[in-house]
């Protein structure tokens, strides 16, 4: 790229892809506080409040894979 | 305290003190650099790679006072403890998306620190002070706190004796050993003794949370009798009443404001930029949720307490006595391990200590020596004594906090440091949006960062320092909110309200030496 063709005004970003949006799911998951906020269903005798949020821990890796994946391409 | 030393116990713990010592020492030869240099001393060169950095970030970030604390507030609380592991979770996107910029721009620019960063792009030599001071204030609690934790642990293994030192009463010896060591291995291998040491302890952290998730409830009855220990009404969050959003919303608020706090703590930022590339920092980003798990892990571990009865054992009533809740999880140690792996589980903690307390004072050093010393005192230093001065004040603030713990209660510890984390959240609009924006003119930006300081320090005080949960009217609605989100809000507004007046009455001259290809 030569200097000519860079423009100060707007300048150089990545751009926004769909993909940045599964960054938001944890978000969701774990900021609704009152969704989880219940017993029922337990696991393995675990109260729904414990095991959904520990879920959301490899989920939230999970959510982070496709856009590291796009972005390992280049 | 009555305690007494269990001899197999003590061995195990000492024994692996002693290896970490010698890792320490050996460390300044490890990846050799010339340690005159502060950026060799104080990011290790910034060659550390993706596993390296994730040892440390995971020693640096969950540190030994979580350990404690956060099984702690399970067993005196419970639900609202558990806080910690959405907080855990939630940062990782925040990181994947917004350090990787910060790591790009510090290398094109050299920056060692946050504050470096803010001077290079507000020009502003003002602000940068504002976050650096912020940064080493909000810290050394901080490192206060890691010897609390540490002081526990000592006090379960029966080894808390204290002798009379002139002009300082009472002094806990082994405390005061362990920290002179850690103090001497930081000065003179830097951060690499800190990322080595990582390794070992937590190696320790993971094989002392995994006996403990699948031994301890095994000898209880399983989780569901665990979880049937726990009393009815702490079991989940309190739900609002009437106008009052209640628990729930608290409970969000605390989550996400810490997340915002703790990506701007120096140490943070210094585990960060010692990474070898931005790849390494996006790949960590998505690694270090395994320590999330170790957490939420050792959260249940205060259930395990409260299930095994260790509150009405006489046996360590003396450590409930001298350290309240915190002393769950070292005496469910005591109780459930043989003692051979309890020694095992103290060290990890112990260790857990230095590690996060060496980062935080090399962090702390890095901000002082650049943005105070360099910038203010003596602008025509050398590599070699900008790199000496950092040495000697990692030392400084590590005796600091030190003296802090013996001669203060550590409850003094405990409220600076909650609000350490309010006072960090004031820096966001200087250091986290400016990765993306330079908008705010930097007088608006101090404006906003002392608004948000002192309403949010105000709204503490108002709660006698005891919690960081202020409940504001808004509209007749009542709002229980994590105090350094609302102040941030307050911050943001006056940041940008005055940036648009200081537009609208001149026209501000912008001194940016970074371009927009240097985040990328």
């Amino acid at each position: 790229m030569g200097l000519g063709t860079m423009n100060l005004d707007k300048p150089p970003r990545r751009k926004f892809h769909p993909v940045y949006l599964t960054l938001l799911l944890p978000y969701i998951a774990l900021l609704c506080v009152p969704f989880y906020n219940v017993i029922e269903p337990t696991l393995l005798g675990i109260p729904f409040f414990y095991w959904w949020q520990m879920l959301w821990i490899p989920l939230g890796s999970l959510c982070i894979l496709p856009v590291f994946l796009r972005g390992e391409g280049k | 305290m009555s305690m007494a030393p269990n001899a197999v116990t003590l061995t195990v713990f000492l024994g692996l003190f002693a290896l970490v010592t010698v890792v320490g020492f050996f460390a300044a030869r490890w990846r050799a650099g010339d340690l005159s240099e502060l950026h060799e001393w104080g990011l290790g060169g910034r060659r550390f790679g993706t596993w390296v950095t994730w040892f440390l970030l995971g020693g640096d970030l969950y540190t030994a006072y979580t350990f404690i604390a956060v099984p702690a507030l399970m067993f005196g609380a419970g639900a609202p403890g558990f806080f910690a592991v959405p907080y855990t979770i939630l940062m990782y996107p925040l990181l994947f998306v917004a350090f990787p910029r910060l790591w790009s721009v510090a290398q094109k620019h050299g920056y060692v620190t946050a504050a470096d960063f803010v001077r290079g792009r507000f020009g502003s030599r003002e602000l940068s002070l504002a976050i650096a001071v912020t940064g080493i204030v909000a810290t050394m609690p901080y490192i206060a706190l890691q010897l609390v934790g540490m002081q526990v642990v000592l006090a379960a293994l029966g080894i808390n004796f204290s002798l009379n030192l002139p002009g300082f009463g009472a002094v806990d010896m082994p405390l005061l050993i362990a920290f002179t060591i850690l103090a001497f291995y930081t000065y003179s291998s830097g951060l690499r003794a800190p990322a080595l040491i990582a390794v070992v302890k937590d190696l320790l952290v993971y094989i002392t949370v995994f006996a403990a998730v699948i031994f301890i409830p095994a000898q209880l009855g399983g989780y569901g009798a665990v979880f049937d220990a726990v009393p009815e009404k702490t079991l989940l969050l309190a739900k609002g009443v009437g106008s009052n959003l209640g628990a729930e919303f608290a409970y969000a608020s605390l989550a996400l404001g810490s997340i915002l706090a703790l990506f701007l703590y120096p140490h943070a930022v210094t585990g960060l930029l010692s990474s070898s590339s931005r790849q390494v920092v996006r790949r960590n980003a998505m690694i270090l949720p395994a320590y999330s798990l170790a957490l939420a892990l050792i959260a249940l571990l205060g259930y395990m307490a409260i299930a095994s009865g260790v509150r009405t054992d006489p046996q360590y009533a003396a450590g409930f006595a001298a350290f309240g809740n915190n002393f769950a999880v070292p005496a469910l140690f005591l109780k459930m391990f043989p003692a051979w792996f309890a020694g095992l589980a103290f060290a990890a903690i112990a260790i857990g200590a230095l590690v996060p307390a060496a980062i935080m004072s090399i962090a702390c050093a890095n901000l002082f020596t650049r943005n105070i010393y360099k910038e203010w005192i003596n602008p025509n230093c050398t590599n070699a004594q900008e790199s000496f001065v950092a040495k000697i004040v990692s030392i400084v603030v590590k005796f600091g906090a030190l003296i802090f713990v013996l001669e203060l209660k550590s409850t003094y510890a405990i409220q600076l440091q909650l609000l350490g984390g309010i006072w960090m959240c004031q820096t966001l609009p200087s250091v986290l949006l400016a990765l993306y924006t330079r908008f705010c003119h930097p007088m608006a930006l101090l404006a906003g960062w002392a608004s948000g300081l002192i309403a949010g320090t105000w709204m503490v005080s108002q709660l006698a320092f005891k919690s960081s949960t202020y409940t504001l009217n808004l509209f007749g609605l009542e709002v229980p909110c994590y105090a350094a989100v609302s102040a941030l809000l307050l911050n943001l507004a006056v940041s940008y309200g005055l940036t648009l007046v200081i537009n609208a009455v001149s026209k501000p001259v912008r001194r940016d030496e970074t371009r927009p290809e240097d985040y990328l």
